[in-house]
């Protein structure tokens, strides 16, 4: 199994134990990663601010990129990424003549993108291609008795219909049953498909802080030892403003923020140092002696 | 079909009680919506169940709900499509808004928010003799939020609204949206100017759960979008959300990718000592700990390609 490696920014920036963990557990796996070099961000919403046809262009250009590699599928590790991809995807297969013109802006650097590629995320490479009966028997230290709470992020869940949602229906449930194929029990609590709060984390911190607090608040409330999620903007507001939006709450929740390669690694018996465990805002010192990780 | 509904009632006159959920179970034709089978539920089981609904088309707005936690229009909605194999579905009244009685939410709240944006035209200069002319093709864009029925749907799911009942939200701005793009309208610049201030179209997250609810294709989200780039369009950019918007787009062009911890001091404002100092902790933290990027302003290193990418923004940012 070889992918074209999309990282995203944020792996490579504020969350470089994502990036580790990737490729510590891909190893693992056996899946082959190729990094696209010199492939832009996708713009995270914000760049499409300024006018779609930019963003469109930057990903149609991480996509031609791919195809000159000689592959026909992305694998992200960021909800953000994966949603943008999949939007601009849409909208550029959708209509030949904005293909067209768009291809146009990419012909200085001799590329062309023919509508192949195909992006997924790590968490629907796991399930659609591994397939969790595989995962299973890689899991080598079951997370039994541990409680982990699944947070998406919104971009791997909408827009429903640039996600896949038709042709892959139960992708909303997709972490659960990676956590439940490491033995371990997923928890439901109200808030796992909202927002983190973080794209307005600079814009008006008050209300992203509120996000912050009530989403850890309420995976504690129902028995959670962790959470996980498979979006890097998600860990870094949940982690890293976890303290600030427990001192605006006026109370301590102490909410381990696991990235999803992460869990999984745990699993496969990966140690601390591999997965960069110790490298995150919010302690994870209790969670590791519980589920047995090794230093 | 068997029709197996949970629905959260609650009682005014006992909301020393607070709410809880009741079960119906009935037979029902197949072609049932889940506003058909709450309805036969009123009729023939429980008369005392509330609920608002009117055309049972999708076209007065009255009867959104949530079902299984997502706002909807129940009278659009197959009870064979939330409950294929006869599972329990859960029907709750609408989110983010007070509740009056079971099903029924109170629309002040939603009203109030749309008449803070002046729904109506404002035209300028003098009165033409017959009506105000506005050419087909500038009325095009205005097609998706003049679809708007009113439902409140998209109210019911923001993630905003959750946290902040003061954010203007996704049905109002969507209709704002209407008016500053409709040419016949003389207020434009002072319209942006109101939606440029606090608690207007910078606090979306843009979550896009009102763009999945909408039964209509407004797309409540995308005009939210639309707004900030006519903002920005006018020259507002002196605002944590505008600055945002432009650092982001700096730094990519510069590099290919994403300067964080500049993206953070340039939204802020360059001399916003209170919010530097505010987040030193944080950098702190993460420097501790090994991930706080330090290549970062002028040490940001341009990625392979970056020429390119800069290339790019130059012939398409506007």
């Amino acid at each position: 199994m070889k992918y074209a490696f999309y990282p995203g920014c944020v792996s490579r920036g504020g969350t470089p134990e994502l990036y580790d963990s990737t490729i510590a557990v891909a190893n693992k796996l056996g899946i082959e990663l190729e990094e696209i070099v010199g492939a832009a961000c996708t713009g995270a919403g914000v760049l499409q601010e300024k006018g779609l046809k930019l963003g469109d262009t930057l990903n149609a250009r991480t996509f031609a990129m791919a195809e000159r590699m000689g592959l026909t599928t992305i694998m992200t590790i960021c909800s953000t990424c994966q949603g943008v991809m999949s939007q601009a995807n849409k909208r550029l297969l959708a209509d030949s003549d904005y293909l067209a013109e768009i291809n146009e802006e990419l012909k200085p650097e001799g590329l062309e993108y023919t509508g192949r590629i195909v992006i997924k995320h790590f968490a629907w490479v796991l399930v659609e291609e591994i397939g969790l009966d595989t995962l299973k028997t890689f899991v080598t230290n079951p997370l039994e008795d541990m409680k982990i709470a699944p947070f998406y992020g919104c971009y791997i869940l909408r827009p429903s219909d640039a996600l896949g949602a038709d042709e892959n229906p139960g992708r909303n449930e997709y972490l659960e049953r990676i956590i439940e194929a490491l033995s371990g029990e997923a928890v439901n609590f109200p808030g796992r498909l909202q927002c983190c709060g973080f794209p307005i984390m600079l814009i008006n911190e008050k209300n992203s802080m509120e996000m912050v607090g009530r989403h850890t608040h309420n995976a504690k409330a129902a028995g959670a030892d962790a959470m996980v999620t498979p979006c890097p903007l998600c860990h870094l507001n949940l982690d890293g403003q976890q303290p600030k939006a427990q001192a605006q709450r006026g109370e301590k929740i102490g909410m381990p923020i696991l990235h999803l390669p992460q869990l999984v690694g745990m699993a496969m018996g990966l140690t601390q140092k591999e997965l960069g465990l110790g490298r995150h805002i919010v302690s994870t010192k209790n969670l590791l002696s519980k589920a047995s990780v090794r230093a | 079909m068997q029709a197996n509904l949970q629905v959260r009632r609650y009682d005014p006159e006992l909301s020393e009680q607070g709410s809880h959920l009741q079960e119906y179970h009935l037979e029902v034709p197949d072609h049932f919506t889940v506003l058909d089978t709450l309805m036969k539920v009123r009729e023939e089981d429980d008369p005392s169940l509330a609920l608002r609904c009117s055309c049972r088309a999708s076209i007065c707005g009255s009867c959104a709900m949530t079902v299984n936690g997502r706002a909807s229009l129940v009278c659009k909605t197959k009870l064979s499509e939330v409950s294929p194999n006869g599972e329990t579905v859960l029907v709750e009244p609408m989110n983010n808004q007070r509740v009056v009685k079971d099903l029924v939410i109170d629309l002040q709240f939603f009203w109030g928010k749309v008449r803070a944006v002046e729904p109506y035209l404002k035209p300028r200069g003098e009165e033409p003799e017959g009506e105000y002319i506005a050419s087909n093709e500038s009325m095009l864009n205005l097609l998706t939020p003049m679809g708007c029925i009113m439902c409140g749907a998209c109210v019911s799911a923001c993630t905003v609204l959750e946290v902040d009942k003061n954010f203007l939200g996704p049905a109002a701005l969507a209709k704002a949206y209407r008016f500053v793009a409709d040419p016949r309208d003389g207020e434009t610049q002072q319209r942006l100017e109101a939606l440029n201030d606090e608690s207007g179209a910078w606090d979306c997250t843009r979550c896009y759960m009102c763009v999945d609810v909408c039964p209509k294709g407004v797309a409540p989200m995308e005009r939210i979008m639309d707004i900030r780039e006519l903002i920005m369009e006018a020259g507002m950019t002196n605002t944590p959300g505008a600055r945002h918007v432009e650092s982001f787009a700096r730094t990519v062009a510069h590099s290919g990718r994403l300067d964080e911890p500049m993206l953070a001091i340039d939204t802020w404002g360059r001399t916003n000592v209170v919010k530097l100092m505010g987040n030193a902790m944080l950098g702190f933290r993460t420097l501790r700990r090994g991930k706080l990027p330090l290549r970062s302003g002028p040490f940001h290193q341009k990625q392979p390609g970056a020429d390119a990418v800069g290339r790019i923004f130059k012939r398409l940012s506007k």
